[in-house]
């Protein structure tokens, strides 16, 4: 992979592309995430977003944020609406109809849109191999229509529907490996990135436009009214989530016929220091869904449990990344 | 009844669906706030963080400090949360 020349002053000058006057709450990261996935396009750009949070306060009818072509279709299908786009713009290329040498094309969707929902089409465009960027916007539950638990929900946090009490401890499944099972279908590119380290999370955007094919790019999005913290902790958070390897930062790709993962700089420091690797309480006690673990009394067992599954999952990771 | 397909309306004809058309600048956010990011320029190194972590794109780098637009920043003390030199503080509106 090539590295780029990317800083954070250059960028910093160029405009934003989903501009002020959007209707996410104060506070929302996932508002944080689309303008910094924004900054790293590099020419003409197309955006799909996927019904949810960013779609509907970003396009409050008549307005819209975006200051690229934009388009929303349903829930399910933002991956084959981009889909369509970049088979229409190749049909385009074809009859010398386009008068750009390459567009390039973003899909955004949320965890609902994405592990759920829309989880059929994202699956169709990793198969036939569409060249574009696939961005999961996670803030873990479906945030727009009232905190429903979805497939990104991680074990133990409340929601409307995974009420924490007498029957149940929060959602009491685990968090699917959305990441993983992309990195399976052979795409292009792969990684994760957190809003903490806007520099990586930027490069890791602009490979995954330079990339051919498929790519997919997995990003942390706390969210101040289902997560239940101050609107001034969400970057806090999402860097949290990486210092205590709940949320590892890496990315992969096939050389070979082998998968090729490759850990990012915060993620990295940990592999060769594992003692930099904080307590999974310290992420879990500001956040106010996972409140019901420490209140009225510590939750021993289920906080062990998790620890343990976010151990496993790090330790997995560590070998595939050639660690241990 | 029957209705043929050759009568009906091609996709030329079928209006456009919801187009946003008018820039969501026009709408003012700054009125949600009810604390105010007050930036200490002689603090302020430039690095840019705060413009980045901004949910909304309020803060700009002007001659290398942070300025940050009211009209549309809404109060969430992200960037007085993430300045590593504490150069923004947090006052509330009156
Ligand atoms: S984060 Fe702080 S030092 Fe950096 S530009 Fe913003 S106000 Fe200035
Ligand atoms: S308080 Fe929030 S919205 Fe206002 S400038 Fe700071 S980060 Fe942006």
């Amino acid at each position: 992979m090539g590295e780029e020349k990317l800083t954070l002053k250059d960028l910093a000058a160029k405009p934003d592309l989903l501009a002020p006057g959007h209707r996410m709450c104060a506070g929302c990261v996932s508002a944080s995430v689309a303008r910094m996935v924004m900054k790293a396009t590099r020419g003409p750009t197309i955006v799909a977003t996927a019904t949810g949070c960013l779609e509907v306060a970003t396009t409050i009818l008549p307005y819209t944020a975006w200051r690229v072509p934009w388009i929303h279709n349903a829930f399910e299908n933002v991956a084959a609406t981009a889909s369509g786009i970049e088979s229409a713009l190749k049909a385009m290329k074809r009859r010398g109809a386009l008068k750009y040498e390459h567009v390039d094309i973003i899909a955004f969707g949320g965890d609902g849109g994405t592990y759920d929902i829309g989880f059929q089409a994202l699956s169709g465009i990793l198969e036939r191999g569409h060249d574009l960027l696939y961005v999961l916007y996670d803030n873990e539950a479906y945030m727009n229509t009232g905190i429903q638990r979805s497939g990104g929900t991680p074990y133990c946090a409340w929601t409307t529907t995974s009420p924490a009490g007498k029957v149940i401890p929060g959602k009491p499944q685990w968090k699917k490996p959305i990441a993983h099972i992309v990195v399976e279908h052979r795409a292009a590119y792969v990684a994760t990135a957190s809003p903490a380290y806007p520099l990586d999370l930027i490069k890791k955007v602009r490979r995954g436009l330079e990339a051919e094919g498929p790519a997919f790019l997995h990003v942390i999005a706390p969210c101040t009214r289902g997560w239940r913290f101050p609107t001034n902790m969400g970057i806090k958070l999402a860097r949290l989530a990486v210092q205590t390897c709940l949320f590892p930062l890496w990315e992969a790709w096939w050389e070979d016929g082998h998968p090729v993962y490759k850990l990012s700089g915060p993620s990295e420091a940990i592999a060769r220091r594992p003692e930099m690797k904080k307590p999974v309480e310290e992420y879990l006690k500001p956040q106010g869904r996972f409140a019901h673990l420490f209140k009225p009394e510590r939750k021993e067992e289920l906080l062990r449990r998790i620890q343990e599954g976010i151990d496993r999952e790090w330790s997995l990771l560590l070998k595939r990344a050639g660690f241990a | 009844m029957s209705i043929k397909i050759s009568e009906m309306a091609g996709w030329r004809e079928i209006p456009v669906a919801g187009v946003a058309y008018r820039p969501s600048t026009e709408s003012k956010t700054g009125d949600w706030r009810s604390f105010r990011p007050i930036v200490n320029e002689e603090k302020c190194t430039g690095c840019a963080l705060c413009h980045f972590f901004c949910p909304d794109g309020a803060i700009s780098l002007v001659n290398e400090k942070a300025k940050v637009d009211y009209d549309f920043c809404k109060g969430c003390g992200i960037c007085a949360e993430e300045c590593p030199v504490k150069a923004i503080e947090m006052v509330p509106e009156r």
